[in-house]
């Protein structure tokens, strides 16, 4: 049994011209201990993926379908019921360390204060907790960063202090918002090398949500790429990677600038601009950015087809396609 | 407050129609009124607005809806009348403070430099100045008189509009396009006015809505004291001045107060949804 | 230990460094630089205009004898050159000098000691009440926000900024002085009453000083029906901006943060929206309280209430030019004041912030 299981997940949002499905029939699990990535376009949906998890989607969105989580569906959860889901057993980070840390408070009230309220536990025991977090996420000198506050630390650091963060209260499930996004290129490596520890030492799952293939690459199990709210292709990150289905991961892994070598000589782009919301494309949503698609992309929602066990692509056309003449 | 135009809000995007917003409909429906009351005011009104006889202080009855004054005129027909003073000149009012604002902030932002923070410097004075004793003393210099009470208010009313257009234009100067264009070798007053203007008038259009009711609050404020319209003149803040002077009269100062508070609230229905159908980013900029 | 400094390097220092004594010395220069700036505006507004100050202040026989006019000029230094007449006020003005009067007859200086404090009371008793009440309906309106309590707010608030205070302040009397007899009626005290020994000017708080709650009572229960009326529209602003700045704290990353953590929303709302919105609902409050010294004005009207804008109104009918700029001077000045007041705040409570502009 997964840990996390969704099914059938739409989001609907509001927005100026009405309403607008933002993530569309989506389902996929998430093992004990499994790390998921999910790849997309901004706008994608991956982020509000993430947020349903958590019943925090913007004013005025809604989602529908089922999340079973740990044996439970809490997709129907009341705000108190959610209240106590979120960081106890479902965390999350941000993208950007610079504002998902308040900038007023303290780092040691953002380390305990969920602690102290979710686990009813002393204040110094808190305090405890929140000094040994730093330490595992490689803070130096965590008694001195305990009274400092978050601009006194460099990107990178504050990322490492909202992922101590996020464990304070050992959740099973971390949610990573481009984790790495916001930062250094030099610094990514260190944010990625410690959640993969993470997940190692503390048999943590995690969902990793990227525009970045290459940071899903070195770090996940499997790799689900959402297009325009819908999964395109899910399958292990090996898999993927080396044999890759649909038109559109095809072109995010050829645009990769490391791996010139399992796709083209030259580092190449997606014609075209993905969609917005609100204004996806009728039938296959990348038919119009598709070099493959025929009359009834443009009319006809594409079925999953399983190429293996664990890998599925969501595309009519690909599979009846030699996987060696790409360009026809 | 400072203008902060770089910084992006996170409200999420309210750009509904304005004809979905009830308030708004409200607004526009009230304005509506007083604008057909206004231009038809003398087949709506039931008596001369300045037709006085004998009697005074009528209270109101079927014949005078809302009694009569001092000098027994009809206080329906002065209020009618008046919707031709205050909402015309408070309109006015405010195309004058928005056109001479925008031409400060737009010469501030576009020259930069010296120019630009002296001019600045001058519109922070105005800012710190209390408006209603200036536009007071003003008035008082040129005389009391309802164009001299707008003269006094564009004096101290134009400032709201410089920092607008001149943050507008700082945020704007920094876009490629306007770069584009001066690669192109657009002249700099060119490059201002025609590519530029789509961008600030929409701004500007939403803070001179928001600010009419202001306007109006402060003309018939001006002739509250004496210093805007003057006799017979059927003006509201004058009647509600009249109401003062008779205070136990309830009738003759609380129509003339309530048609101002109807109008004012109208304006700011219609202001306040305008602003929100703009995009986060000017919104905010307008808020601060 | 500091360093010794050459006198230039000292001033260098003050002038564009970074740290705290610095940043003071320099918003105090500015702010000083913009109260000589509404000096000289309103000399220049009210030299510019055509009305006769002469003219306004004598009688209709005394006007038409030139030496009556001749001598009223010199008296007041109307016959010197414009620009002689501003230096000459200025340099007055650095020693307290305000000048005098043309329609009370006596130094401005005097004149505003006794009709400030009659503001300054109604005034603060306004933004001390529209603080709580605009804060407390914010906070509602935006945690309820498009749902009932929201809808209810917003109209109100709106009502509030879009009510004609002179109309309010009328309406408001009549209501509860005339029917229903709550309210005392007009002034600071009831007709012969006797102020308290003068120490700060405010009634209630001399009274207090004195001991005397009978005074207390009294003048306090004349200035709450004007306080209220002029609370009215600041309660409208800061409802409306207190909203507003919330609902924008609201979208920022780390209340999304916060609330990811499981936090109970009033701790969300307590801890990470508040305080951050604090600052700048302040400084709304500390502006607020400015426009109301000069939004007084009308107010004051109504309730012959002796304060600064009666003072204001009768100087500006009489083309009393020290008056005038008296009272702009004063009013300027707790605006100017505030503003650094408020900017200093910023710096003391969060030394994070830049130095704005």
């Amino acid at each position: 049994m997964s840990l996390l299981s969704v099914k059938d997940l739409t989001v609907t949002l509001a927005t100026g011209s009405g309403d607008a499905q933002a993530v569309r029939n989506l389902s996929f699990d998430v093992g004990h201990g499994e790390i998921l990535g999910i790849a997309g376009e901004s706008g994608s949906g991956k982020t509000m993926t993430a947020l349903s998890l958590l019943g925090l989607l913007p004013y005025k969105g809604r989602a529908s379908g089922s999340i079973n989580f740990n044996g439970r569906e809490i997709l129907a959860s009341t705000k108190r019921e959610y209240r106590d889901l979120r960081g106890k057993e479902i965390a999350m980070i941000f993208q950007d360390p610079m504002t998902s840390l308040h900038p007023m408070l303290t780092i040691e009230v953002q380390l305990t204060e969920h602690l102290l309220h979710h686990r009813k536990v002393s204040k110094e025991a808190a305090r405890k907790v929140a000094l040994d977090l730093l330490a595992t996420v490689k803070i130096p000198d965590p008694a001195a960063a305990l009274t400092a506050h978050p601009t006194q630390f460099s990107g990178g650091m504050r990322q490492r202090i909202a992922i101590a963060s996020a464990l304070a209260c050992e959740p099973k499930l971390l949610i990573a918002d481009e984790p790495t996004t916001a930062l250094d290129v030099t610094v990514q490596a260190g944010i990625l090398k410690l959640l993969h520890q993470l997940r190692n030492d503390r048999k943590l799952s995690v969902m990793v949500i990227t525009h970045d293939l290459g940071v899903l690459s070195s770090l996940t199990d499997r790799i689900l790429i959402m297009y325009a709210g819908s999964e395109v292709e899910s399958g292990p990150t090996s898999e993927i990677l080396k044999n890759a289905r649909h038109p559109y991961t095809k072109g995010l892994i050829a645009a990769l600038p490391g791996k010139v070598k399992s796709a083209s000589k030259n580092l190449t782009s997606i014609e075209g601009m993905p969609p917005e919301l609100g204004n996806f494309p009728r039938g296959c949503a990348f038919h119009p950015r598709c070099i493959h698609a025929v009359d009834s992309c443009k009319n006809d929602l594409p079925g999953s087809l399983q190429i293996s066990a664990s890998h599925r692509i969501f595309c009519p056309v690909n599979p009846f396609l030699s996987s060696k003449e790409g360009d026809k | 407050m400072k203008l902060n135009l770089l910084k992006s809000s996170n409200k999420p995007k309210n750009s509904e129609s304005i004809w979905r917003q009830p308030l708004a409909v409200v607004g526009i429906g009230i304005i509506a009124t007083w604008t057909f009351l206004a231009v038809f005011a003398p087949w709506i009104a039931p008596f001369d607005p300045n037709a006085q006889d004998a009697d005074k202080f009528l209270s109101p009855s079927s014949v005078h809806w809302m009694g009569t004054d001092e000098l027994n005129r009809d206080i329906w027909s002065r209020i009618v009348y008046g919707a031709r003073i205050s909402l015309p000149y408070s309109i006015l009012l405010v195309f004058l403070s928005a056109t001479l604002g925008s031409i400060v902030g737009a010469i501030s932002g576009y020259a930069g430099g010296k120019v630009d923070s002296f001019l600045m410097r001058v519109t922070d004075i105005f800012f710190a100045f209390p408006g209603i004793v200036l536009a007071m003393a003003v008035a008082a210099a040129l005389g009391p008189q309802i164009r001299n009470a707008v003269i006094a208010i564009t004096i101290v009313a134009w400032p709201v509009y410089a920092r607008l257009v001149r943050g507008l234009i700082l945020n704007a100067k920094q876009n490629d396009y306007v770069t584009a264009s001066a690669l192109l070798g657009s002249s700099s007053r060119r490059t201002m006015f025609v590519d530029l203007r789509p961008n600030l008038s929409g701004p500007v259009f939403v803070l001179a809505s928001l600010e009419v009711g202001n306007a109006l609050l402060l003309l018939s404020g001006l002739s509250f004291l004496g210093l805007g319209a003057q006799p017979p003149t059927a003006e509201w803040g004058a009647m509600v001045s009249m109401g003062a002077a008779n205070f136990d009269r309830w009738w003759v100062g609380l129509f003339p107060g309530l048609a101002i508070l109807t109008a004012v609230l109208a304006f700011n229905f219609i202001g306040d949804a305008l602003r929100d159908a703009l995009d986060p980013r000017t919104a905010k900029a307008l808020r601060d | 230990m500091e360093p010794v400094l050459g006198k230039q390097g000292l001033k260098k220092r003050l002038l564009s460094g970074t740290g705290f004594t610095p940043f003071i010395v320099r918003r105090l220069l500015t702010s000083i630089l913009l109260v000589i700036g509404v000096t000289f505006i309103s000399f220049t507004i009210t030299q510019l205009v055509p009305g006769d100050p002469v003219a306004a202040n004598l009688g209709q026989s005394a006007y038409s004898d030139p030496a009556i006019v001749a001598a009223f000029e010199k008296e007041f230094g109307l016959d010197q050159p414009v620009p002689v007449q501003y230096i000459k006020y200025l340099g007055n003005l650095l020693q307290g000098d305000f000048g005098v009067s043309l329609s009370s007859k006596r130094p401005v200086i005097e004149d505003l000691r006794e009709y400030f404090p009659a503001t300054l009371e109604i005034a603060a008793v306004a933004v001390f009440l529209s603080f709580f009440v605009g804060l407390f309906l914010g906070i509602v309106s935006a945690i309820t926000r498009d749902k009932l309590p929201d809808q209810i707010i917003r109209v109100f608030s709106l009502t509030g900024v879009s009510m004609p205070a002179f109309w309010t302040a009328l309406t408001a009397f009549y209501i509860f002085f005339f029917v229903l007899g709550w309210a005392p009626g007009t002034g600071r005290l009831e007709p012969g009453g006797e102020p308290p020994a003068n120490v700060t000017g405010l009634f209630t708080i001399d009274a207090l000083i004195a001991g005397d709650f009978d005074t207390f009572k009294q003048a306090f229960s004349y200035l709450l029906l004007p306080a209220m009326v002029l609370a009215i529209y600041a309660i409208g602003v800061l409802t409306r901006f207190t909203r507003a700045s919330i609902l924008e704290i609201l979208g920022n990353d780390y209340v999304r943060a916060a609330r990811a953590k499981g936090l109970p929303e009033y701790l969300v709302i307590r801890r990470h929206v508040l305080r951050p919105a604090l600052l700048s609902i302040i400084t709304v409050a500390g502006v607020a309280f400015a426009s109301l010294l000069a939004g007084s004005v009308l107010v004051e009207n109504v309730f012959s209430w002796p304060g600064l804008g009666q003072y204001a109104y009768r100087a500006a009918i009489g083309l009393d030019l020290p008056g005038i700029m008296g009272v702009s001077m004063v009013v300027a000045t707790v605006y100017i004041f505030m503003n650094l007041l408020v900017d200093i705040l910023y710096r003391v409570i969060d030394p994070q912030m830049k130095d704005s502009k």
